[in-house]
């Protein structure tokens, strides 16, 4: 897999609202003392859902709060797949393609929402409402074909199911 | 109908807050244990119990649990595996989102008798909403004296952390697992040392699934002997079966070991059969791991013997016949699925989700994946079967973690299985574009 990682590792640590930050130090003071790296999936989700991605300045930020190298947090971003590393739409639909989807029309599904988005699979709307992802078994296996879109899960999906979810996310994102 | 141990009673309205769950007995094993059994009283009940991880491999929980070290002043962890990512299982999510306290009593318990005293449940950052189920209810665990200092008045401290991963299959072994939870990639570890002698942070661990750390509150609350009454053989207990596919009706179902395949598929209190009015093609019963079993030998094994959901007769016939009761993923072929089209979807999931470690997975994954993606899209060689075989044969047993089999027995099993359909692709390549192979000829009406 091409992993797309940003170039620019020199930009400035971004400043995160204080709802985040709070958040951030709640995360960390679940482990021990000395353990707080413990949290950095914690600390990347949190930043994602206030940035909609993880950009080098997050992580730069994410290494000053815990206190490690750079490094270390770019190892750890660039391995997990939920974490965007490149700027996305404001609602990121991921479609799960794995055999189980696939056996109850995962691939349908897939075509639908391109051709109703007029977009391909990694790509964003030209108005920024949406980008399309495919991502491996998503655990509900018995409910597809699915999908999640901000951690929530859009099951026993049909083209009318997609055409409402669509129109429900647009209005909630405007 | 079938004893129900663990979901009983998940549909009962509000049963995820506490005093619903506690009005239906809930916490009673957490009583029972820390206050009438010392903690290798409760190992001692789960050993007679007969349980077996229930996560996939299947081991004996006891025997794992006996092999915790014990140095004097090092800190033990129970670690819960919540991290459910094996295509074709969805167990797990159900008994978190339905029952959280359900797992926060196992987790009690458990850590009780392994003498842990922080405990982690680290679940797959999909399930985030879950996460947050869970988190309310460790909130009133710890508000009504279930968690923190001098639990019940028994003088044991426990706590109980929830925290998410970030999408990645291979933190679901336990070696991975533990690196993601000390924030770090999840590359697994080289055993030995195993978990159980330096795990967590260095510390013993004791890494278990979801539905075997549930299991531990039926086997408190009435003795291992009475869990071990049910089932069959070395199967014993319920399990939890995730059924997906074409199906009438897919879901979560709690089963005991031993009920047969045929009526698991076809029974009313069940799937109720194949979808559509189709025939049964093909069937994955443990997950996407283990090996497919072509019609002919899902209802009745190569001697002829009904197959029943057990460990041992899933795997009746070795992988030559067999399967393998795995994670309970049971995954449904109709006749017009494409054997070759599966295997490839699978390939690229084990391609993708190679933690990259170990040069003969790494490698080998992709291979496979871009030679059945050639086969499938019509442009393969019967040459690339017997490639893929001997991919197959360089990955499995070379790897640090199990993930290399993973990806090798499905393509394997597939080839032995459907080889006909394979060579179908490569001879007919217009054709198979345009339509499915459907059912093997030779055994089509068994």
């Amino acid at each position: 897999m091409k992993i797309d990682f940003p170039q620019a590792v020199n930009e400035a640590p971004i400043e995160l609202s204080s709802h985040t930050m709070t958040e951030i130090q709640r995360v960390m003071d679940l482990f021990p003392k000395g353990k707080q790296k413990s949290a950095i999936l914690s600390i990347l989700h949190l930043v994602q859902d206030e940035l909609g991605w993880v950009s080098v300045g997050a992580m730069n930020r994410v290494a000053l709060i815990l206190d490690i190298q750079p490094i270390e947090v770019y190892e750890v971003a660039t391995f997990y797949t939920m974490f965007h590393l490149n700027a996305v739409g404001k609602n990121v639909l991921e479609v799960c393609r794995t055999g189980p989807c696939q056996l109850v029309g995962s691939d349908d599904l897939i075509d639908y929402i391109e051709e109703k988005l007029e977009i391909k699979v990694g790509e964003t709307t030209k108005d920024g409402m949406f980008t399309l992802k495919t991502v491996e078994c998503l655990g509900a296996c018995g409910y597809g074909p699915m999908l999640m879109c901000k951690y929530q899960f859009y099951e026993r999906l049909t083209k009318e199911k997609v055409n409402e979810m669509l129109d429900a996310m647009r209005e909630a994102s405007k | 109908m079938a004893r129900k141990l663990l979901i009983e009673h998940a549909e009962v309205e509000g049963i995820a807050s506490f005093d619903i769950y506690r009005k239906h007995g809930g916490y009673a094993s957490v009583e029972k244990a820390l206050k009438t059994m010392s903690p290798e009283d409760v190992v001692e009940e789960v050993k007679k119990s007969g349980l077996r991880g229930r996560g996939g491999a299947g081991f004996p929980t006891g025997m794992k649990w006996s092999f915790l070290a014990k140095p004097e002043g090092v800190e033990r962890h129970l670690v819960c595996n919540a991290d459910e990512s094996e295509p074709g299982t969805f167990k797990d999510r159900y008994l978190m989102e339905k029952l959280p306290h359900l797992l926060i009593e196992g987790m009690i318990t458990s850590s009780y008798a392994l003498g842990a005293r922080s405990s982690y449940i680290y679940i797959r950052g999909e399930f985030m909403y879950i996460l947050r189920i869970l988190e309310k209810a460790i909130a009133e665990a710890y508000k009504n004296g279930m968690l923190g200092k001098n639990i019940l008045g028994s003088g044991y401290d426990l706590d109980l952390i929830v925290t998410p991963g970030g999408g990645a299959y291979i933190c679901g072994e336990e070696t991975a697992l533990l690196e993601s939870l000390e924030g770090k990639r999840g590359n697994p570890r080289m055993k030995p040392p195993f978990p159980a002698v330096k795990g967590l942070w260095g510390n013993p661990t004791v890494v278990n699934n979801v539905e075997s750390i549930a299991a531990v509150v039926p086997i408190v609350n009435h003795g291992g002997e009475s869990y071990a009454s049910i089932g069959i053989e070395r199967s014993t207990g319920t399990k939890l079966i995730s059924a997906s596919g074409n199906l009438v009706r897919p879901g979560v179902y709690e089963i005991e070991l031993g009920l047969t395949v045929e009526e698991f598929i076809y029974g009313d209190d069940y799937c109720r059969g194949i979808a559509n009015g189709k025939k049964l093609k093909a069937c994955v019963p443990g997950g996407s791991s283990v090996p497919i079993l072509p019609h002919y030998l899902v209802t009745k094994t190569a001697a002829g013997n009904d197959r029943l959901m057990t460990y041992e007769s899933l795997s009746e016939g070795g992988f030559e016949s067999g399967s393998m009761l795995g994670s309970g993923g049971f995954i449904v072929f109709d006749e017009d699925q494409c054997i070759v089209r599966n295997t490839w979807n699978f390939a690229r999931f084990y391609a993708h989700e190679s933690c990259g470690q170990c040069s003969p997975c790494r490698e080998g994954t992709g291979w496979m994946e871009k030679v059945l993606y050639r086969l499938e899209h019509g442009n393969g060689t019967l040459e690339d079967i017997s490639l893929l075989e001997d991919i197959n044969k360089k990955i499995e047993g070379n790897t640090i973690c199990p993930l290399g089999d993973a990806a090798a027995w499905p393509v394997a099993a597939a080839i032995r299985h459907f080889r006909d359909e394979f060579e179908w692709h490569v001879q007919s390549p217009n054709e198979a574009l345009k339509r499915n192979y459907g059912l093997i000829k030779a055994k089509l009406e068994v």
